[in-house]
């Protein structure tokens, strides 16, 4: 190659090398910023901003579901298979938000640690499948667990 | 070795090349476009969780992989122009920048409107989301800064490097569901697993994602037989034609 050519193709190297490093250290420094919810562990390790709205995201754990007074308002409970924090919201639920689903809500601790949504929006996750095949695996599932967990421990599923 | 590509590099070999290509091209496009998208939206079946809504995807993840891959291309065609000041590499990048743009924004559009009804909003600031908006903005600004400088030479490096720098974006976008905890789901196909996505969904999908890249592709070589003529005008093999009523 011509020595020029090479000299510029170093250049370049170098130059967007040097970008890259630039990039990564300020998204390390922002880690924290850049997330976008904290988990009801960090919740419970207390490193939420107290008294300010935050975000929080886990899977809405199974048989927590609660319809309380007039009917729009709804408890539940968070969790990430270690913590779990229960969770107060009144409005419309978004199509699919359910037990054992991913979901984000949006909102503030009251004093009796409840975290006391305005908004809660739901996650997909990356499966996509006919209703047919989904309830196979759900039968498989079921038929799995009953096998290792004889005693019907009550357990939510990572996705 | 070099040989063959030098001779594609020369603009009047591509010109040539481009009119051979681009009508079959976009016989193959309208093949693919028209199988894939008659299977996603009507033969394929529905999503077990989000119903009919999931048939955006057909639209929506090739938008999305093309907003990647045409900047891709650019960047490489940046260091074409920067390391061998190859003129066509500048001529291609050139009009690729529209279309990547165009593809960005139809990614961000469709994906808003799916995030409606799924997620509960039009739009959140999670990392993919924001990266990908950042994405439109580069391209935009990569146009802006070719209209406005005059000089064919300072704008193709100039351009060049900007393309270079803004590559930086391109794994963020990828990886950024992976690094941070993200609204948006992670990766369904693009990854060391296999596939989370049922084959009967993911053949239209490919089908699609395909079908918009043969897309880019023709438009990328009619727009660029364009360009050539406009830069080239001048030239003699451009005028033969010119005269010979061969354009």
């Amino acid at each position: 190659m011509h020595p020029k050519r090479k000299q510029k193709l170093i250049l370049v190297g170098l130059m967007v090398g040097a970008v890259a490093v630039a990039a990564g250290f300020i998204l390390t420094a922002f880690k924290s910023n850049i997330q976008l919810f904290f988990t009801p562990t960090e919740v419970a390790e207390g490193k939420v901003p107290e008294g300010a709205e935050f975000k929080v995201g886990g899977l809405v754990a199974a048989n927590s579901v609660k319809r309380v007074g007039d009917g729009l308002t709804v408890e539940f409970a968070l969790t990430d298979n270690g913590q779990t924090i229960p969770v107060r919201y009144t409005g419309i639920l978004p199509d699919l938000f359910r037990e054992g689903q991913g979901t984000v809500s949006v909102g503030k601790l009251d004093e009796n640690g409840v975290f006391v949504a305005d908004r809660v929006l739901a996650k997909h996750d990356e499966n996509y499948m006919p209703p047919e095949v989904a309830e196979a695996l759900n039968k498989t599932k079921a038929v799995q667990q009953a096998k290792t967990q004889p005693y019907g421990a009550d357990t939510v599923q990572m996705q | 070795m070099f040989r063959w590509f030098h001779k594609l590099a020369s603009t009047r070999n591509f010109y040539r090349l481009a009119e051979i290509l681009a009508p079959w091209l976009a016989i193959l496009c309208a093949i693919l476009l028209g199988v894939g998208l008659f299977q996603g939206l009507f033969v394929a079946p529905t999503d077990y969780e989000q119903g009919e809504s999931y048939r955006i995807i057909f639209v929506h993840v090739p938008s999305a992989w093309l907003s990647l891959f045409i900047y891709m291309t650019m960047a490489f065609c940046s260091l074409l122009v920067i390391v061998w000041k190859m003129k066509l590499a500048d001529i291609v990048a050139e009009v690729s920048a529209p279309v990547g743009a165009s593809f960005t924004f139809l990614a961000l559009a469709t994906g808003s409107l799916w995030g409606k009804p799924m997620w509960g909003t039009w739009w959140e600031w999670d990392a993919r989301l924001t990266s990908e908006l950042i994405l439109l903005f580069i391209y935009i600004g990569y146009m802006a800064l070719r209209a406005s400088i005059d000089n064919p030479a300072t704008r193709a490096r100039a351009s060049a490097i900007l393309a270079l720098v803004g590559v930086v974006n391109i794994p963020i976008i990828k990886f950024s569901v992976d690094w941070w905890n993200t609204l948006h789901q992670p990766a369904s196909i693009m990854k060391f697993d296999k596939p989370s996505i049922h084959p009967t969904m993911l053949q239209p999908l490919l089908l699609c994602a395909l079908g918009f890249t043969v897309f880019y592709f023709v438009v990328m070589l009619l727009n660029t037989r364009s360009l050539i003529l406009e830069r080239e005008s001048k030239s003699s093999w451009v005028q033969e034609r010119a005269a010979e009523g061969r354009l």
